[in-house]
């Protein structure tokens, strides 16, 4: 069980790192429109 | 090309905007290699245009019909738009982008579904000039960036108005600018919540389900050092309103839901980090980020929600700039100077073309025309204004250039007196929403006195475990189940409302809608659609069949009469040929003209030499008829067309149990034809907006719970005074602003829809708070007895409001098979 004391540890600075990573999908403004993505992939068709 | 992809497809519906054809009239759209029955020219083109331009996959995907094409629309961009492209204006709308090209906001208007946001976006980026256009499904607002070397401003507002629909540039950003910022905030603070949840419950579970022993110290005190660290991101950054909450509840010397709640987040989370440094006593982490994220999640739902119902009531509040034409050097030359209406002085001269706005109050010096003030008095038919008589700002201009003397401008004007007098009939409602507040005070204060209490007992007894049941007393009375009782009924029935055409802009009308007894309609423009069209052409010989509109339509071509509109709108283009010698007007009978060498008269049955006694059809309220030198040709009905589903909604709410009124601005004789098409028994004709707030106060002191339904400004105080006031999307901007509920569907059914919701949204909330009321009555005392830890006492609070969120997202099934439901998860709005 010894390597908790690493995995712990790992899996704080996973956490730190998806947080930034949906900071910066926020922050870019991916999750502005939710609808419209959705609709264009079906009609964009040409 | 085979044959039958030239069929005619035989329907009774026109392939652009769904309405009605008007019989004996035959225009034809051709879409996709198919020949399409439309019911008007406007339609024709806009069909025509889509199918040119390669965008016919928006009648494929499309999931709500558009508004009538307008075969007036100016599509060119030279007159009505050049405003636009004047440096003074254009300073406020559109913004540099480097290299001669410039960008700006386009609010779209008339838009119906999804597939109306791509037609325009794919149509604007189809312009030549246009180098990005990006429309935004969640905000229906298009982002254009064009060449200003190449196109203007004027032309890329026309090309929206030549497929149906209307872009107002937007003027004001900042609220939208503002309202992202929140609605990220919010966002990110709910996913550093969740995420520290989920986590921090992954340190937790091993404490819980581990074997004595199977865990060293040293690792059970890493766990917890984990713990810690991820907990105080969600309680530093993720909590912030909840504290800020708080603190502006105790300064306002008021009890909210926050005090309760922070003061148990701040509680066990002090004794968790105590457990951890002195590595004595329980950790609830977890139960604090879970805890944490709840709230979090209900807030943001309810943010979304609020944000939906607002938007659209802003964008139609949000005017655009008024243009005026100004004559500066009046009476020495003419020329006109545009500028914008809110630059006017009292004394200016203005001039204003034919279907032009009033820019402001005055009286006209030069000219003689027909002004439109339906919107501000309720008259439905023009009336006239010559030289003396005074104008006001907002009226249509429907006949002819006048020259007029600016009397009153801005707040002086009485557009806007209007506008201070629903402000303040809007002051006097009684406010229904502050009860859910002071019940949940009380709350408060009991849960407070209980974990005194609490506290006060256990020290008594043992004062080891006093700190750790005044924090399960705390958590598991969190008035969460309670608090998310009724937001999260009220979110998912103002998303189910809102999918069905009916946008809710206060609480309480979805509340005061479940328990209307009485609804009110306004005539114009409620139940109908305000607009003459031709509803019938009965041609009495058949060889005229073809004929006759086409005479007719020549025959009124130059005539601004309401009537002569609807000739207009049903006859072909090609119809312009036809020539008309030594036109005559016969006031009050009709009018007459040669064609092709013969005689035709088109009016009244005196006029025309027909038999008026004979009966005419029961939904026509004018009849017409046409005739050449010796014989009668045609009848032409001509009606108000009644709205679609006018007549289902009345009877659909009727046998709900609801008694349905007319209230009406117009002639006695017309509401009493409307009510008589609709089988309304009680209606009241010729009311004024005093007349109609008399008739609602007389109805109210009955105890009768009246929902009106009206469209003008002029019913605005009329819509203040009533319980639950509904307005038209199409009617006037100021109206909506201060009603309860927009009713943006053009099928008038979606009220019954939004009638049935409510009913079914109100059951559901008071599940929830019995649910809520039971569950807190029952684990405080437990909690109190000290036999629930705080872990239990979170995962009873999440189960119970997740209990209630379950409950309330049941308004999001549609009830029934009928109308489209859209299959958009809760989330997709955010």
């Amino acid at each position: 069980m010894d390597v908790l004391y690493l995995l712990i540890p790992l899996s704080i600075v996973l956490v730190f790192v998806i947080g930034v990573a949906f900071w910066w999908s926020v922050r870019s403004g991916q999750f502005d429109d939710l609808e419209g993505p959705a609709f264009r992939i079906l009609q964009d068709d040409d | 090309m085979p044959a039958q992809a030239e069929a005619v497809i035989q329907t009774s519906e026109c392939f652009h905007c769904g309405e009605t054809l008007p019989a004996g009239i035959s225009l034809y759209a051709r879409v996709d290699h198919a020949t399409h029955p439309v019911c008007c020219q406007g339609c024709k083109v806009v069909a025509e245009l889509i199918d040119g331009g390669g965008l016919t996959g928006y009648y494929k995907s499309r999931t709500a019909l558009p508004a009538k094409g307008d075969a007036t629309a100016d599509v060119t961009g030279d007159s009505e738009d050049s405003f636009y492209d004047l440096p003074s204006v254009q300073q406020e709308l559109v913004r540099e982008v480097g290299d001669g090209h410039v960008e700006a906001t386009l609010l779209l208007e008339g838009v119906t579904c999804s597939a109306c946001l791509w037609l325009n976006e794919r149509h604007l980026q189809s312009l030549d000039g246009v180098s990005h256009a990006e429309v935004n499904y969640t905000t229906r607002q298009a982002l254009v960036r064009w060449d200003a070397r190449r196109l203007r401003f004027s032309e890329v507002l026309a090309a929206v108005r030549a497929i149906g629909y209307r872009a107002v540039p937007a003027t004001v950003e900042n609220v939208e600018v503002l309202r992202r910022r929140e609605r990220r905030a919010s966002l990110w603070r709910m996913a550093v919540a969740g995420l520290g949840m989920m986590q921090v419950m992954m340190y937790a579970v091993p404490a819980y389900v581990a074997q004595e022993a199977a865990l060293s110290a040293d690792q059970s005190q890493l766990m917890r050092w984990a713990s810690f660290i991820l907990t105080v991101p969600v309680m530093a950054f993720a909590c912030t309103p909840f504290y800020r909450g708080a603190w502006r509840d105790l300064r306002n010397r008021s009890l909210g839901m926050d005090v309760p709640v922070a003061l148990g987040l701040l509680l066990a989370f002090v004794a968790s980090t105590y457990a951890t440094l002195s590595g004595r006593g329980e950790v609830y982490f977890d139960s604090v980020s879970m805890f944490a994220f709840l709230l979090l999640l209900g807030r943001h739902l309810e943010l979304v929600a609020r944000e939906k119902a607002g938007r659209g009531i802003e964008r139609l509040a949000q005017s655009m700039p008024l243009k005026a034409r100004k004559l500066s050097r009046f009476p020495l030359d003419e020329s006109e100077t545009l500028l914008p209406a809110s630059a006017l002085l009292p004394g200016d001269i203005v001039v204003v073309r034919a279907g032009e706005v009033f820019p402001a109050d005055g009286v006209i010096l030069r000219g003689e025309t027909q002004a439109d003030e339906s919107l501000l008095t309720g008259e439905s038919l023009p009336v006239r204004r010559g030289p003396g008589a005074p104008v006001i700002a907002g009226a249509v201009n429907r006949h002819s250039p006048v020259l007029m003397k600016v009397e009153r401008v801005g707040e002086h004007s009485r557009l806007a007196h209007i506008g201070r007098l629903i402000a303040r009939a809007a002051a006097q409602r009684p406010h229904l929403g502050r009860l859910a507040d002071r019940v949940a005070a009380g709350f408060v204060w009991a849960v407070l006195l209980i974990a005194l209490l609490t506290a006060v007992g256990w020290s008594l007894v043992d004062p080891d475990r006093a700190l750790w049941a005044v924090v399960a007393v705390l958590v598991v009375s969190c008035p969460c189940a309670l608090s998310l009782a009724t937001p999260t009924v009220l979110v998912t029935a103002t998303t189910a409302l809102a999918r069905r055409g009916f946008v809710v802009t206060r609480a309480d009308a979805i509340e005061s809608l479940a328990n209307t007894t009485h609804f009110a309609f306004d005539k114009t423009g409620t139940l109908t659609q305000g607009r003459i069209r031709l509803a019938r052409v009965e041609a009495f010989a058949a060889e005229d069949a073809d004929g006759v509109v086409r005479w007719a339509a020549a025959l009124e071509r130059q005539s601004e009469h309401p009537i002569a509109q609807a000739f207009i709108g049903a006859s072909a283009p090609a119809d312009n040929d036809v020539i008309v010698t030594q036109r005559r007007n016969v006031p009050g009978q009709g009018v007459e003209g040669y064609i092709d060498g013969r005689r035709y008269r088109l009016g009244n049955a005196r006029f025309t030499g027909a038999d008026g006694s004979r009966p005419r059809p029961a939904d026509a309220n004018t009849c017409v008829w046409l005739a050449d030198n010796d014989k009668v040709l045609a009848r032409f009905d001509l009606a108000d067309t009644i709205r679609p589903g006018a007549a289902s909604t009345v009877n659909a709410l009727r046998a709900m149990g609801n008694t349905i009124l007319l209230f009406s601005g117009d002639a006695p004789a017309v509401v009493a034809e409307t009510a008589r098409a609709l089988h309304i028994a009680r209606f009241e004709g010729g009311l004024d907006p005093e007349g109609k707030l008399e008739a609602l106060r007389t109805l109210q002191s009955t105890g009768a719970r009246v929902a009106m339904v009206g469209d003008g400004v002029n019913d605005a105080p009329v819509l203040a005074q009533a319980h639950l006031s509904i307005a038209m999307g199409a009617g006037a901007a100021l109206a909506q602003t201060q009603a309860d509920a927009v009713l943006t569907a053009t099928d008038l059914s979606a009220l019954v829809e939004a009638v049935k919701i409510a009913q079914r949204a109100r059951a559901i909330m008071k599940q929830n708070l019995a649910w809520a009321m039971v569950y807190n009555l029952s684990a405080i005392p437990l909690a109190v007895g000290g036999w629930l830890t705080p872990w239990m006492a979170g995962i009873g609070m999440a189960l119970s409001s997740l209990l209630v969120l379950l409950n309330a997202m049941r308004l999001l099934r549609p009830s029934t098979a009928a109308g489209t439901p859209e299959p958009a998860p809760l989330l997709s709005h955010a």
